[in-house]
């Protein structure tokens, strides 16, 4: 995949997140993910561009880029797919589902997948650790959007219809954007997307659902010693 | 007695657009803003030590005591890292957080920022969570246009700026040292302590560092008052916590309630273990935490409890695998995690790691003696106090709590030449196929 030549505007941006910080080297994972969003991958160009702004030599920033696994040397598809493969997700079908899509797709961990003909986009295929939604095992991300509950069938049917450029919504998110438009999120510049989805999955709600079928909440701030511990604490005012 | 659940941050998770900001005012959201602004930070610092509040990220560091190690004549600035990097296996409660409630972690660092006076406060989200990025830089970008964050909030004289700071995919950043690394754009290996966060954090200056739900707690306690919170949980181990249930349970998921409920009770609501099924280990507070199994059912799950049967409360992260699961390849999988997060700063963890993942790996194929058993404990006390911070350590947890509870499995692998599990049968849709 080409990678545009970092423009202007680009080199602007990079500044921008730099300067969010007190101490501008703090922006280098942002900015990262800036470079990655413009040119699909942890160019050569784009560490020169990190060293040059931070005023660090590139060999530093290489060595920030290969410590972090979301940076990518390689470049990934249109739409990275991350299977859960830690314990739980693997006990509870993580694994099955990571073999049945390199089978399906016909390759390994962290490679991308032949665009055949009429696939208007491409996936890529990585097992990932857990990803804190282990109540939604086993848990498949897309460009690190949600797709819980999956199993072996349901994650093939994913990757067909992103290959074939239909629609697709995370279980709960938004719909799904390019792997190079969520790293821009990532950067710190935001797309719009926020109010897609719910506030919470069914997991999330569990134990909610059952307070309120039982009247449970937290006790009545009224009917606890609330006063007196204000006071206390305006007793040792000073 | 408090309810047996009690949902505070869960609570708004069923709201409508729960992450907006009006959602979160209508239900009094930004109220306690103005209750801390008229008690002094000090104060502040009192209420919360006087909560009981203990941290939510694992370890149980009394929260408001934290605070109160900030140097205040120290002339260098402060500032508030909210841990979000959320990546213990196992653990899941944060996100959700996040993604349905942002505003009440982002007046959680309001107050909490302005306790310890601190005038700049960053929220370090693991990159791999996209949509719960959007949700807090939105929260974030709300409460700088209703006047909660920039300059002179609500009139007090304060300011406060906030960064929501994205990492980039490494479990170890979520050591407190590691992530600060990682925030001042630098490969994510733990610092040597002392000097101590508090003191010497954040480009040297006093820093203080607390997970999302110990922050997002702040605001309740301020707003109902330190009894109130105490009033939940038990002696030594107050308030409410999010539980995270989750592995072959019936209805997993997260459950808000105070410390001190057991497995039983949870499992109770949560319908139990799966149809058919009974449990046989589970973690109480992720991988990290000594594997505890069904003789451990009625365990308080507070810190104090969860300590007196040799693990730890840790997130609250509950496990749960049934009895078609192999404890060996559980603990392998575990292990090669570890191995791979290793930052290799120090040898006991990054050879020890490695070396686990070797023996681990022959006996789940059946090779090996039952000497190995005793070589894998050997190599677990080379690692656990050896390494330079509790990465390392938490890597033995799984290893030689399988052991203690499950030499016979191990033993099983031997005589059997190999694993005598079926994995078809521990996955979420198995005995489905029969009947399809
Ligand atoms: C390897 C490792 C990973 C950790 N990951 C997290 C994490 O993701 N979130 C978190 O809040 N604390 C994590 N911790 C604990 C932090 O170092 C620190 O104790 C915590 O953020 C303090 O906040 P608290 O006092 O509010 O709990 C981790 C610790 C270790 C050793
Ligand atoms: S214990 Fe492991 S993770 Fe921690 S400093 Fe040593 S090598 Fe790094
Ligand atoms: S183990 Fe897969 S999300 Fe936690």
């Amino acid at each position: 995949m080409s990678a545009a030549p970092l423009d202007d505007k680009t080199l602007g941006e990079l500044r921008e997140i730099a300067a969010r910080y007190p101490e501008a080297r703090s922006g280098l994972l942002p900015m990262l993910h800036l470079v990655q969003s413009v040119q699909g991958r942890i160019t050569p160009e784009g560490v020169e561009a990190c060293a040059a702004i931070l005023d660090i030599s590139p060999a530093e920033v290489n060595g920030v880029a290969t410590f972090y696994t979301m940076y990518k040397k390689h470049g990934v598809g249109d739409y990275h797919v991350g299977v859960c493969t830690n314990t739980l997700c693997a006990v509870m079908g993580g694994d099955e589902i990571f073999s049945r899509l390199k089978q399906h797709l016909d390759i390994g961990n962290d490679e991308v997948a032949a665009q055949r003909q009429g696939d208007s986009r491409t996936v890529s295929l990585e097992h990932i650790e857990c990803n804190a939604a282990c109540d939604y095992a086993p848990v498949v991300m897309v460009n690190w959007e949600f797709m819980d509950n999956q199993t072996p069938e349901s994650a093939v049917q994913v990757v067909e219809a992103l290959r074939a450029g239909h629609d697709v919504s995370s279980t709960r998110g938004p719909k799904l954007c390019t792997w190079r438009e969520a790293e821009r999120v990532l950067a710190g510049f935001p797309d719009g997307r926020v109010d897609e989805g719910p506030t919470a999955g069914e997991a999330s709600l569990a134990g909610l659902r059952i307070a309120r079928e039982r009247g449970w909440t937290a006790p009545d701030p009224a009917a606890t010693p609330a006063v007196e511990a204000a006071q206390k604490a305006e007793g040792t005012d000073g | 007695m408090a309810d047996t659940l009690t949902p505070v941050l869960t609570d708004t998770w069923d709201a409508e657009q729960g992450w907006k900001l009006a959602t979160y005012a209508a239900r009094g959201g930004y109220a306690a803003l103005d209750t801390a602004f008229a008690m002094s930070p000090d104060d502040v610092i009192t209420a919360v030590k006087d909560s009981g509040l203990r941290g939510r990220g694992g370890a149980g560091f009394p929260t408001g005591m934290k605070w109160s190690f900030i140097p205040q004549d120290n002339p260098k600035p402060k500032y508030l890292v909210v841990n979000a990097d959320e990546s213990e296996p196992g653990t899941c409660k944060d996100i959700p957080l996040m993604m349905g409630n942002p505003h009440v972690l982002v007046e959680g660092v309001i107050i909490s920022s302005y306790a310890i006076r601190a005038n700049k406060a960053f929220i370090y989200i693991r990159g791999e969570v996209v949509q719960v990025i959007r949700r807090v830089q939105a929260a974030v970008a709300e409460a700088y246009a209703a006047g909660h964050l920039g300059k002179d909030i609500h009139g007090s004289g304060y300011d406060l700026d906030v960064v929501v700071h994205a990492g980039a995919g490494a479990y170890i950043c979520g050591e407190e040292t590691a992530l600060l690394e990682g925030l001042e754009g630098r490969r994510g290996q733990p610092r040597l302590r002392p000097p101590f966060p508090a003191v010497a954090g954040l480009y040297a200056s006093p820093t203080v560092i607390n997970n999302v739900e110990s922050i997002a707690s702040v605001p309740a306690i301020v707003q109902n008052g330190a009894a109130w919170f105490a009033s939940m949980g038990t002696e030594k181990s107050k308030g409410h916590g999010i539980f995270s249930l989750s592995g072959h349970v019936q209805k997993p998921g997260q459950y808000e309630a105070p410390l001190g409920i057991t497995l039983r009770e949870l499992l109770d609501l949560a319908g139990g273990i799966r149809e058919g099924h009974q449990l046989k280990f589970w973690t109480p507070g992720g991988s990290s935490t000594p594997l505890l199994t069904a003789e451990h059912l009625d365990v308080p799950l507070d810190f104090e409890g969860v300590g007196g049967v040799g693990s730890m409360l840790g997130t609250r992260a509950l496990q749960l695998f049934d009895e078609t699961v192999c404890v060996v390849r559980a603990v392998l999988r575990w292990t090669e995690f570890y191995k791979h997060e290793s930052c290799g700063k120090c040898t006991p963890c990054r050879e020890g790691t490695w070396w686990l993942v070797q023996a681990l790996t022959r006996l789940e194929n059946g090779e090996g003696t039952e000497a190995d058993l005793d070589q894998l404990l050997d190599q677990c006390d080379n690692i656990l106090g050896r390494s330079f911070c509790a990465l390392g350590d938490g890597a033995t947890s799984p290893v030689s709590s399988s052991i203690q509870h499950f030499r016979d499995e191990y033993l099983a692998h031997l005589e059997h030449g190999g694993c005598p599990f079926d994995p078809a049968k521990s996955t979420a849709w198995a005995g489905q196929e029969v009947t399809a």
